[in-house]
């Protein structure tokens, strides 16, 4: 996926302006920044959420631009987005809106829904997530941790081709970040291409990034390899020469 | 009988149309054919069922359903009974399951005994008119503990051009027995309107239990007038289960008068309201005893300009001590030209009752239609899977086919589909 001088905005602000970004297949790319830089914006505007107004650039799939597409046939073309904050739909069986999501996506033949209930039984003992968690309604009720792990299940079960994981491990305690990064480095393959949008390098220690980018103020600032998360880590993102005043105080709180 | 109908007559010419609720003006009684009987006679095999009637009912899914596990089923066709069957193991019970034209004849005792008791003939226009003019409808009696542990089941379906249905149901269940009834009500779509003015009579006897669960889904043009009502007795419980979509207009407001102590009374309900509809829905419970308990819950969706109103009363009489009483009305509107109101009255007199009162109305928000469409889902799967998820109390409530059926007809709905 290739991203060119995208600009963005939502009612009236600028979000995102002159941006490009590249996710090769098979890479995973880290993009990282402060608080309010617009890192969730890019994830929702790469799932096409209808809030978000592409002004200019592309996004290039597969050779085609994809910005007029709707929602769900970026996720029928292999995108998938995991949700920092999941919404709850009361109500709607987490098994019957998976199936019914799945079949949207990879089709109805009888050979698929077994690969399905191979798939989900998998995932489930991957996560240490019980049977009965498929008898919940979806998201609702959840504990911060479940409503995560029941994205990544979502992830295991759907496949996509490209995963964009937005601030996919806050929230988390020890033991479900490295269980969740895990299943996450076990889906590493040729086929498909990551963005982990994260403010830590917490996630970043269990999963190495090809790529890592940083964000601030809708525009990236700075590219570099995994040496760049560890020194982030250390000094925070003040030490950019772009960064502006105006946010200068926006440090890394931890 | 002919008395009550001749006197029903007068007091349902002399009473007014309610001042209140949906606009009922529109009503021309004189344009209506107050009995039709279909050619056929009724018969309790299946196989003597005409052909054409036979088809509609195969679309309603009722023989197969019937294979599989009906206790019993009856379908009025117009306004009589054409189809009557039973299982032989409740009849053996002395579970009396039968048209209610035949049950003056067969059963005068119990007829003379209870019918018009709950709801008498100058009870309201509607009921008047119901008890002046009736034909049809259920009688059941279960006696005393008898548990029929699989449902009864009729179908009403109206399909003649202005005709009015007024078929009338009586149940008794009596001491320590239970039944659960269910109909479903459905009409083809005609140009001219219809009137269905119904009347609904529960008698829960000592430690009885009475579930009675409704499907209707008339066509948009006709007027749906029901009055039901339900008297509980020592330590009896009573729920009404009723699903309201289509009609053009429906006035509908189940009741249960809590008479003896420990008794109990649940009302679930939906209303679907879509264009140029106006669902006039809710219950009502009369709290006469001490130690009673009640709760409704309510849901409506209103959808192109739709109209659900909620209408309900909780009486607390003076020595009624000790009560609960639970209500919740949740409205979802799904565009913003469609309306939702909420009449909730309260009239609590015993200050040693627990009443409890939650109302909400939601829209379907653009974030949870968001995650669902990143999934592959397309918006209108999204926004169906989340009216299916806001009715899924309802919908849990039902047998299998019927809770199937619900779904595919809100489908239908929302597709702005004429079911």
């Amino acid at each position: 996926m290739i991203i060119k001088n995208l600009a963005v905005r939502i009612q009236d602000k600028v979000i995102l302006s002159g941006l490009d970004l590249e996710i090769p297949a098979g890479k995973t790319v880290a993009l990282m920044g402060p608080n309010g830089s617009g890192k969730s914006t890019l994830a929702n505007v790469l799932m096409g959420h209808p809030a978000y107004h592409v002004e200019k650039g592309t996004i290039q799939w597969k050779r085609k631009n994809i910005v007029a597409l709707e929602p769900w046939q970026r996720a029928r073309m292999g995108f998938f987005l995991s949700f920092q904050y999941p919404y709850e739909i009361p109500g709607v069986n987490f098994y019957e809106f998976l199936l019914a999501s799945f079949k949207s996506i990879h089709g109805q033949e009888r050979t698929g829904i077994e690969a399905f209930d191979k798939r989900l039984s998998k995932a489930l003992k991957d996560l240490k997530l019980p049977v009965r968690f498929l008898s919940r309604d979806l998201n609702s009720g959840f504990s911060g941790g479940e409503k995560k792990k029941a994205e990544i299940l979502q992830l295991k079960i759907l496949q996509p081709s490209l995963a964009i994981l937005d601030e996919t491990d806050s929230g988390l305690d020890i033991d479900a970040l490295r269980l969740i990064a895990k299943n996450i480095r076990e889906m590493k393959s040729p086929k498909i291409g990551f963005l982990i949008i994260t403010h830590y390098q917490r996630l970043l220690n269990y999963i190495k990034p090809d790529i890592v980018h940083v964000m601030i103020n809708g525009k990236i600032v700075k590219t570099g390899g995994p040496a760049l998360v560890k020194k982030l880590e250390k000094e925070g993102y003040s030490w950019l020469s772009v960064f502006p005043a105006k946010a200068g105080n926006q440090k890394e709180k931890k | 009988m002919l008395e009550k109908r001749l006197l029903a007559l007068k007091q349902f010419r002399q009473q007014k149309l309610p001042l209140w609720g949906a606009d009922l003006s529109g009503i021309d009684f004189d344009d209506i054919t107050y009995y039709w009987r279909s050619n056929e006679k009724a018969s309790n095999d299946w196989s003597d069922v005409p052909g054409y009637i036979k088809k509609t009912f195969d679309r309603l899914g009722i023989p197969e359903a019937e294979r599989k596990f009906l206790a019993g089923v009856g379908a009025q066709y117009e306004s009589e009974m054409v189809y009557h069957h039973m299982r032989e193991e409740w009849t053996k019970l002395g579970v009396v399951f039968c048209d209610m034209s035949s049950a003056p004849r067969l059963y005068p005792d119990l007829v003379r005994q209870y019918y018009g008791t709950i709801i008498p003939g100058d009870d309201n226009k509607f009921a008047a008119l119901n008890t002046a003019a009736w034909s049809g409808g259920s009688f059941i009696y279960v006696p005393k503990g008898v548990q029929v542990a699989l449902p009864l089941q009729a179908y009403f379906r109206i399909n003649a051009p202005s005709i009015g249905q007024f078929e009338r149901t009586l149940i008794i269940v009596d001491e320590g027995a239970s039944v659960h009834y269910i109909e479903g009500c459905t009409a083809p779509m005609y140009s001219k309107k219809s009137l269905h003015a119904a009347v609904v009579e529960l008698i829960a006897l000592k430690n009885a239990k009475i579930r009675y669960t409704t499907i209707q889904n008339w066509s948009n043009n006709v007027i749906n007038l029901v009055t039901k009502r339900a008297v509980a007795e020592e330590g009896a419980l009573v729920e009404w289960v009723d699903g309201n979509l289509g009609s053009k207009i429906t006035m509908k407001y189940p009741a249960v008068i809590l008479k003896g102590k420990h008794s109990k009374a649940d009302v679930l309900s939906i209303a679907f309201a879509g264009k140029g509809q106006h669902q006039d829905t809710g219950a009502k419970v009369i709290h006469l005893a001490p130690f009673t308990a009640s709760a409704i819950r309510s849901k409506s969706i209103s959808k192109d300009g739709g109209r659900a109103s909620y209408r309900g009363l909780v009486y607390v009489a003076p020595q009624a001590d000790h009560c609960k009483i639970k209500v919740s009305c949740d409205a979802l509107l799904l565009d913003e030209v469609s309306r939702t109101d909420t009449y909730p009255e309260m009239k609590i007199h015993n200050d040693q009752s627990t009443v409890e009162h939650e109302a909400s109305v939601s829209k379907i928000s653009e974030e949870q239609l968001f995650y669902l469409q990143s999934r592959g889902l397309k918006p209108q799967d999204a926004e169906r899977m989340i009216v299916a998820g806001f009715l899924e109390v309802f919908a849990k409530e039902l047998p299998l086919e019927y809770a199937i059926e619900l779904n595919r007809l809100i489908a239908l709905e929302m597709e702005g589909a004429i079911a």
